[in-house]
């Protein structure tokens, strides 16, 4: 029975495949590498990475605490490499997202008015739930990676040109 | 009435099925009313069969190979054969025919059920699987009517998509033997245990049974994703109807891409951990995973995408820049 090494990516040790063209726009790929864009992030800039259609897939550089952020749907934070903590409050009604259909995350105006929830823990492979209603905060000692799992919203940053191969 | 090798043969429309020892063999006739056949490795067109069927004839394209296969129009699905080979089509030896879902759904769900043997998986990894060769030896419909595992929000949540265990007949597989089975710390204050919530994805997918068969475990929206274990060749060459994303969490695949319509080779695409790519909506791909790997698939099932492929408003390319 052979003993297989299960191959995981992190900020310091992380090896980017390619896209080998043929006969076609390596652009149309849009292939990148979530280790490589955290590298080259500044803590908490939510940076797309996978867009279809409103949604995306944005990756998060997660180093210190981050601001508040709440959505008015839910959202899901893998994490990819590091260990990083997510804190819950329950919003009162009127410090919640209005407009039920706003899409994406939006910073919490001050300190987040509600009930504390608790909170998490996550290590590598780890996939949290930032449920539809509730404030949230990234707290992280050292640097680690998250892919959050959300719609295109007003925090989102698009840099597609600086993170995809292009030739 | 079975066949000198215990298969049943089947038919479609104008299109033949027939299996014996080693091989399934496709007839039909082309549009110029000439015989034409075509020839699969019976294992092979098992695995894809089993796919086809297991996912609904899942979003665009299943190619079983360059030659045969199924385009889905939700509702009804067209069964071809030479239609999406340039040098077919350029002959005119091809044939394509519609047919509602459910009658190809109830042929092919019956192949499958007769041309498995026992002890042959078509989902399993070759492997760890018997063989699907020799004369007819039983079956195994307890691999080919597994249910998708799809979670209406979060696997793990109460109602919802339970975590995989050694005691919900979950072992961890042999290639992932090293995977953290570690879970997170969860902290909920009272009355929010439900909602605290957080699972090992990895260890979750480590215990997969299955390969190349996606199940859905988180949901925002008509946002899904769908991960899955990959391990040897990706039965089918997919040829998506919208564009479709892979994040490679561990390990490599490397992917052959054509141009849906012809075969034309396009592209390589070779994916390690911690890369994104997009399959463009006019390409057909194919992976291979030398290690079983755990491959994140993105999918957007907004059911109005559906129209917006057919008017042809939806976009080719994942994004412009």
């Amino acid at each position: 029975m052979p003993t297989y090494r299960t191959r995981f990516g992190s900020l310091n040790d992380y090896d980017k495949g390619r896209v080998e063209p043929i006969n076609d726009d390596v652009r149309h790929y849009a292939f990148s590498n979530c280790f490589e864009i955290a590298n080259n992030s500044k803590p908490y800039e939510k940076v797309v990475f996978g867009q279809n259609m409103q949604y995306v897939l944005e990756v998060l550089r997660a180093e210190g605490s981050s601001p508040w952020y709440t959505c008015a749907h839910d959202e899901f934070a893998l994490c990819m490499d590091g260990e990083f903590e997510i804190h819950l409050v329950k919003l009162v009604p009127d410090a919640t997202v209005q407009d039920k259909d706003k899409e994406g995350a939006v910073l919490v105006d001050g300190e987040p008015r509600g009930q504390n929830m608790g909170w998490m823990k996550l290590g590598r492979g780890h996939q949290g739930m930032l449920p539809a209603g509730c404030a949230y905060q990234f707290r992280s000692s050292k640097p680690a990676v998250i892919v959050l799992q959300t719609c295109k919203g007003d925090l989102s940053i698009e840099r597609w040109a600086d993170i995809c191969q292009t030739a | 009435m079975s066949n000198a090798h215990g298969y049943n043969d089947f038919t479609l429309g104008g299109f033949g099925f027939r299996r014996d020892e080693y091989f399934a063999h496709i007839t039909w006739t082309t549009r110029d009313g000439k015989p034409m056949s075509h020839t699969l490795d019976a294992g092979n067109f098992l695995r894809a069969l089993m796919r086809d069927v297991a996912w609904g004839f899942f979003y665009g394209w299943v190619n079983f190979d360059d030659v045969f296969g199924t385009v889905n129009h939700y509702g009804t699905v067209d069964i071809y054969a030479g239609a999406f080979n340039g040098a077919m089509k350029d002959a005119g030896v091809d044939r394509m025919e519609n047919h509602p879902t459910s009658d190809i759904r109830d042929v092919f769900e019956r192949m499958l059920a007769d041309w498995t043997n026992a002890g042959f998986d078509p989902f399993a990894a070759p492997q760890e699987t018997g063989s699907p060769y020799g004369p007819k030896n039983g079956d195994n419909l307890p691999a080919i009517t597994r249910a998708r595992e799809l979670a209406k929000r979060c696997v793990g949540l109460q109602g919802d998509l339970a975590l995989r265990t050694d005691a919900g007949g979950s072992p961890i597989n042999r290639a992932f033997a090293d995977v953290s089975q570690d879970a997170p710390e969860l902290h909920p204050e009272p009355g929010f245990e439900n909602e605290v919530h957080a699972f090992n994805l990895f260890a979750f997918l480590s215990r997969s049974q299955v390969t190349w068969n996606p199940s859905f475990t988180s949901v925002v929206k008509n946002s899904f994703m769908c991960p899955t274990t990959e391990e040897h060749i990706l039965p089918i060459i997919h040829g998506n109807d919208r564009v479709e994303w892979f994040f490679q969490m561990c390990d490599e695949i490397h992917w052959n891409c054509d141009h849906k319509e012809t075969g034309e080779p396009l592209a390589r695409v070779i994916m390690k951990a911690g890369d994104m790519a997009a399959m463009p909506a006019y390409c057909r791909h194919k992976g291979f995973s030398p290690k079983r790997s755990m491959l994140l698939v993105w999918e957007n099932g907004n059911p109005k995408l559906v129209d917006d492929i057919k008017s042809g408003a939806a976009p080719q390319v994942p994004v412009s820049f």
